[in-house]
């Protein structure tokens, strides 16, 4: 168990080529200017395949640049060095292939959920009342069918992730980035949502890279586990597939015992991180 | 507090100052009564005296020229806050070469426009709409151009994720954040197109409130004064409080205060 840590990101897309990776990076490295001029190494060196369908979680302590990843997979933020490869196309500028979930709130809190659901269909040219209707119906599929009209601040931490979550399905992108979105939840909101994601997800599979910091809940999720090391200059240290059975209840996965011996093997490795981070590292 | 008590004692408190309004003016406490209500008036007079005019057509009047200079203030100090405040928020360069200017015009005390206002537009309501512009501009200019700026990075990032253009960002994001600023200052911003109106009146016109004030203070006549006075606070209490019903309206999304989540 323990020689399988260092399979290398480069095995795994190795074997996984038969298909065109959904989101490759290829030694993606992102700097940030700091005050004073400093710059700041986020991440170095990242190789990052994700095959379309397929369910990638990212785990690392805290400060090792996972959002980082995401924003440079979404075409926020472009990187010093390297590649980022939407199904084999260069990234010029914002990804319009994928979905973004966010840790934070993002939904705009001047319109009501069915308007926030809504508008994502706008930028397709889609009509108004179609748009709508639309939008109800996904509002419906994430359990909110009976508070279209609410503003996100009537609404719970746990719903607005809901209103959030049909707000980027309902444009049908081929690419998911979540940013540890279920984090401000409380323990048992997090399971259903997670739930809820797995279901949806189910039904149409996307390519999907998932960051948290929470290694229960990127292995009950995923198809593999992708490790960072701590900050900064953070690499990829770990890459873990997740045999386990689909479809899954990510409450009762964690009972079993495949599950307890994954969670092992990876936290073996991401403890190391973990312990590096909180010692301060070099920064 | 119990509501019914806490309104008893507010009206308490108004009888009270009335009343020693009433007793020191009409009976000889301080000195001789005469002299005392050419300063001071009475409450009794001066209530009367404002119902007697609340009751002919002219007072009307001036009130409607005084609505129209507050409104027609507002109407373009708004609007053209709300341009230059976009287009600054949104220029940077801009924003940066003209940033002394308009803290040097900021920080001018308005009122001492009112005489060129007079000189350039003359003494009708357009030197007064001049007056109150200068005033609204800058409260409503500072807030929309601050709203524009402070919009939520998430929120604007996830509305570039959901792929919307510029103009969809401006219509979806952009203006109603500012829009929320500018509502926040509405208050201030009506007060103000009122101050304007009424200053203007009372420094040169021929119709107004502040008009009818100063024609009665020109002559002495106390109560005409604080009539006056009196019927212009009821005014802005009017305009506030449809202020307060526009405001609800407008802003049904944002959480009460205190009442988060």
């Amino acid at each position: 168990m323990e020689g399988s840590r260092q399979g290398s990101s480069e095995a795994a897309s190795a074997a996984a080529t038969p298909l065109q990776a959904a989101v490759r990076l290829d030694a993606v490295s992102i700097a940030f200017t700091l005050k004073g001029g400093k710059r700041y190494v986020a991440v170095e060196g990242i190789d990052l395949a994700v095959r379309p369908g397929e369910f990638v979680a990212v785990v690392g302590p805290t400060g090792s640049g996972k959002s980082t990843i995401l924003n440079a997979a979404a075409g926020l933020l472009k990187p010093a060095a390297g590649r980022v490869e939407i199904f084999g196309q260069p990234l010029p500028r914002l990804n319009a292939r994928a979905g973004y979930l966010f840790q934070a709130d993002a939904l705009m809190p001047w319109k009501t959920a069915l308007d926030n659901v809504a508008v994502a269909l706008e930028p397709q040219g889609v009509r108004r009342a179609e748009a709508r209707e639309r939008a109800r119906a996904w509002l419906g599929r994430v359990g909110l069918a009976t508070f279209t009209d609410r503003y996100p601040h009537m609404l719970s931490g746990g719903q607005r992730k809901r209103v959030a979550l049909a707000q980027m399905l309902i444009r049908d992108p081929e690419i998911l980035l979540m940013d540890e979105p279920f984090g401000p939840l409380d323990a048992q909101t997090r399971q259903i949502m997670g739930n809820l994601l797995l279901d949806l997800w189910a039904q149409n599979r996307k390519a999907v890279i998932f960051v948290t910091h929470d290694l229960e809940e990127a292995i009950a999720l995923s198809d593999r586990v992708v490790v960072l090391s701590a900050g900064p200059a953070a690499r990829v240290v770990g890459d873990f597939p997740v045999p386990l059975d689909r479809p899954r209840d990510i409450s009762e996965i964690r009972l079993e015992s495949r599950f307890h011996d994954l969670y092992r093997e990876i936290w073996s490795c991401l403890r190391v991180e973990v312990s590096r981070a909180y010692a301060g590292g070099p920064a | 507090m119990n509501r019914l008590l806490l309104l008893a004692l507010q009206i308490g408190v108004g009888l009270a100052g009335l009343g020693i309004w009433h007793v020191l003016t009409v009976y000889p406490v301080l000195g001789e009564t005469r002299q005392i209500q050419f300063f001071f008036s009475t409450p009794g007079a001066v209530l009367s005296r404002a119902w007697a005019e609340m009751l002919t057509p002219e007072i009307w009047g001036h009130l409607w020229i005084t609505l129209q200079e507050t409104v027609l203030a507002f109407v373009f100090g708004a609007a053209g806050g709300i341009a230059f405040g976009f287009l600054f928020a949104r220029n940077a360069l801009l924003a940066a070469v003209f940033d002394p200017y308009i803290k040097a015009a900021n920080a001018l005390p308005r009122v001492v426009l009112a005489p060129i206002f007079a000189l350039w537009f003359g003494l009708g309501i357009w030197s007064k709409v001049a007056l109150g512009f200068t005033l609204v501009f800058f409260i409503v200019f500072f807030n929309v151009y601050q709203g524009v700026r402070e919009v939520s990075p998430v929120v604007l990032n996830n509305a570039r994720m959901l792929g919307l253009n510029e103009r969809g960002l401006l219509r979806h994001v952009y203006w109603p954040s500012a829009l929320t600023w500018m509502f926040s200052s509405l208050h201030t911003a009506v007060g103000f197109a009122l101050v304007g109106a009424v200053v203007g009146e009372y420094l040169g016109s021929s119709a107004g409130l502040g008009y009818k004030i100063h024609e009665a203070e020109s002559v002495f006549d106390v109560t005409g004064v604080f009539a006056g006075m009196l019927i212009l606070t009821v005014f802005v209490i009017v305009i506030d409080a449809v202020v307060t019903v526009i405001e609800n309206r407008l802003l049904v999304w944002r959480p009460q205060a205190g009442g988060q989540g």
